[in-house]
């Protein structure tokens, strides 16, 4: 199967062979990044521009590490002194981006639906690097990546996602990816911020911590956005880590052998105790390496590679 | 002026109870029941065999944007539209810039209308200063003015004292209050329906229990004081059924529905199609059933359009950023005739009557029939032809309509207001 897409938009648009190809093409990059060698000439020549107009730490960096490791240059996008402070729309911006000539855009906005928007209006390539409360497609595969290293095939596996599920990216790319894999996602924490609405996209919604921790292969948790929700989703932070927080108790419910993930940013002492946040089971920062393979694939394939290009120059 | 003579057309008139084919007339712009044979030499003739012949469609709801915003619509362009919509009475919504919430602001609409309307605008004040919710705007100067009715539409007042004061002194002035049912309290943020799909797409969701909240309050202030209420594009099943009971205890409320709420549900949304952006949102397929319910037992009055023009390099952006509201004026009809009579079996008269007696009725307008005596106000429209709609090419000023591009079937052929056609227009 050949991989046709030129945007990475969000991974609801994504077969399960799709997303198989980028976990391929990621084992693939990641072998690469033990070399002692670390970059890969593929897309010499190329620019990618970093339009961030929301902060991030993590999926910048990442990005900017993966293109660099495919020899891109990459021109990272200063929301706080460019245009769009003067009152530029993000279709001139966009446009004017084109214009310079970049090669692809990864945008991270705070509008759901935006990254979607760019790839009518350009001829580029356009990845999405989170939009809005909609998805973060490239979370949602390193995510589902780190899973299969640990557990091998997530058919019949069972996720938990524990957290703000109402106002979270991760969360609606985990689903959709899971789903597809073929494992039971349960949505669990406070009614207000796990509405029932989300059985639509096919995951089970639960209030009960224990019995949606129970046994569970992995857990995922979420960072509470009290920035984002006033105090009207719940009481405080401190009601939601005695109900929600996972501390060394709640852990134990979970399988023996379970993983505990966590996209970043960590409120330590909130939603998970900082001894379980550095634990043993914690993947965290594995998740953080991954992102830079996973991103390196979604790049390497929205610029027209084929997934077999990279795997046969590793082996 | 010639006098008019429409022959062999079907002529539909709600307000008379006439469905039958024959010829209609108008002398002196007025609806006659014959022409003497010398007149009938000299009239204007149209031959109306295929045609309907309905009286000029009435539409309670529009934004004309001016003054203020006339890079959006102005009322020569958007009465341009509305004719060529079929409507020949409009009633235009004070959220200007200035609002209209002063007799000055009324005096400048009236003095455009009178030079630049190809159709019959009539305004609206507002229900407060600034539509800012908080004191009441001058409602008797804004009667004496030419107001209409009066509205804080787009802002729903959210005080219930200060709505139970406005509605008692307008009622001494014989003045209907419209109202935009949306508890804002609940909706900071929202741009599309709370639902389903408003989890998928990760935007903020407005829930129908914001608009259930308003109406019902609307109707225990209207069950208080006895005063008329009249909700402004009903959107939710559950306020169908509260105006339902209302009205079956004698409570003096009227209700109005969209083309747009009739016809799409929030399943538009999938591509974060800005087109499809509205206040109060598109909603749940339950939700439209039960609005075309409301309007086929009468617990809804009458179609209006909330026809709310603005620019493509508004519109063209982020969801989330983009305004509320869609073009309805110029595909009204054949929306209506899809979606009522073709889909849900309406009579045609039925139809019609939503959009003509029904509407002029709510606020007291002499509009809407076709009886001997009344005004010539005169749409004819051949309910088959199947025509394919752009926007761009459309008589509004902007082009934000999400049916641009669809073929719709039934479609204006003529439109006279006082006995002169005012669509098409002789090219000059």
């Amino acid at each position: 199967m050949t991989w046709t897409r030129r945007h990475l938009l969000a991974l609801e648009d994504l077969t399960l062979a799709e997303i198989e190809q980028i976990h391929a093409t990621s084992a693939a990059f990641k072998k690469i990044l033990k070399r002692n060698v670390k970059k890969v000439p593929a897309l010499r020549g190329k620019t990618i521009v970093n339009l961030f107009l929301e902060p991030s730490t993590r999926t910048r960096m990442a990005f900017e590490m993966a293109a660099k490791r495919l020899s891109a240059d990459v021109i990272a996008f200063d929301a706080a002194s460019s245009s769009t402070t003067k009152g530029e729309t993000l279709r001139d911006t966009a446009k004017n981006i084109q214009a310079l000539n970049a090669d692809m855009i990864v945008i991270r906005h705070s509008a759901a639906g935006s990254p979607l928007y760019l790839s009518k209006i350009l001829d580029i390539p356009v990845i999405n690097a989170g939009d809005g409360a909609h998805e973060h497609p490239t979370q949602g595969l390193l995510d589902t990546f780190t899973m299969k290293e640990h557990l091998g095939s997530m058919k019949g596996r069972k996720v938990a996602i524990l957290g703000d599920i109402l106002f979270s990216r991760v969360a609606r790319s985990n689903i959709h990816a899971l789903i597809k894999m073929g494992a039971a996602v349960t949505l669990v924490g406070p009614s207000t911020l796990v509405p029932h609405g989300f059985t639509a996209l096919g995951a089970e919604v639960s209030h009960d911590l224990k019995s949606a921790l129970a046994d569970a292969d992995v857990v995922m948790l979420l960072r509470i956005q009290h920035e984002r929700q006033g105090h009207r989703h719940f009481p405080s932070l401190g009601e939601y880590t005695s109900m929600f927080g996972l501390n060394k108790t709640r852990a134990s419910w979970l399988n023996p052998r379970a993983i505990i993930m966590h996209p970043g940013p960590i409120n330590r002492g909130v939603e998970i105790d900082s001894d379980l946040a550095d634990g043993d089971r914690s993947v965290i920062l594995e998740q953080v390496t991954n992102g830079i393979a996973v991103r390196m694939a979604a790049l390497y394939l929205c610029a027209g590679y084929q997934p077999e290009h990279v795997i046969s120059s590793t082996e | 002026m010639p006098s008019l003579w429409i022959s062999r057309a079907r002529i539909v008139d709600p307000a008379s109870k006439r469905d039958s084919v024959g010829d209609l007339f108008a002398r002196d712009g007025i609806i006659a029941t014959s022409l003497s044979a010398a007149e009938r030499r000299r009239a204007r003739k149209i031959d109306g065999r295929g045609l309907v012949a309905a009286p000029g469609l009435v539409d309670i709801h529009v934004h004309f944007r001016e003054p203020g915003q006339s890079h959006k619509e102005t009322i020569a362009t958007g009465s341009r539209a509305a004719a060529a919509g079929g409507f020949t009475t409009v009633v235009c919504m004070p959220n200007t810039a200035p609002p209209a919430d002063n007799a000055g602001t009324i005096q400048y609409i009236l003095d455009a209308v009178r030079r630049d309307a190809l159709v019959k605008v009539l305004p609206t004040g507002c229900i407060t200063m600034g539509m800012k919710g908080e004191a009441l705007a001058p409602i008797g100067s804004l009667k004496r003015a030419g107001v209409v009715a009066i509205t804080d539409d787009g802002d729903c007042v959210q005080s219930n004292e200060l709505m139970r004061r406005a509605i008692e002194y307008a009622t001494m002035f014989g003045l209907p209050i419209m109202d935009h049912c949306q508890d804002q309290s609940m909706t900071d943020g929202a741009v599309m329906n709370e639902g389903d799909m408003s989890i998928r797409l990760g935007l903020r969701g407005w829930p129908n229990a914001a608009e259930d909240l308003i109406v019902s309050r609307n109707v225990i202030l209207s069950s208080y004081t006895g005063a008329h209420i009249h909700m402004q594009h009903v959107s939710s099943a559950l306020s169908v059924e509260i105006i339902r009971r209302a009205k079956a205890d004698g409570i003096h409320v009227t209700a109005e529905a969209t083309p747009h709420h009739i016809a799409l549900t929030d399943a538009a949304l999938s591509n974060y199609d800005t087109n499809f952006k509205m206040n109060p949102p598109l909603r749940a397929e339950a939700d439209r059933r039960a609005i075309i319910a409301g309007l086929k037992d009468g617990t809804l009055d009458c179609i209006a359009t909330d026809h709310a023009p603005h620019t493509d390099y508004e519109k063209d952006r982020e969801f989330d950023y983009a305004p509320n509201g869609v073009l309805g004026l110029e595909t009204a009809l054949p929306v209506v005739l899809d979606v009522l009579v073709r889909r849900n079996r309406f009579r045609l008269a039925h139809a019609l009557d939503l959009m003509t007696r029904k509407p002029a009725g709510i606020l007291n307008l002499s509009a809407g029939t076709l009886a001997a005596g009344s005004a010539a106000d005169i749409c004819l429209f051949d309910p088959d032809e199947a025509w394919t709609y752009d926007a761009k090419a459309g008589y509004s000023k902007s082009s934000n309509s999400p049916w641009h591009g669809r073929t719709l079937q039934g479609r204006v052929k003529t439109t006279i207001v006082d006995g002169r056609i005012v669509f098409p227009l002789a090219a000059s």
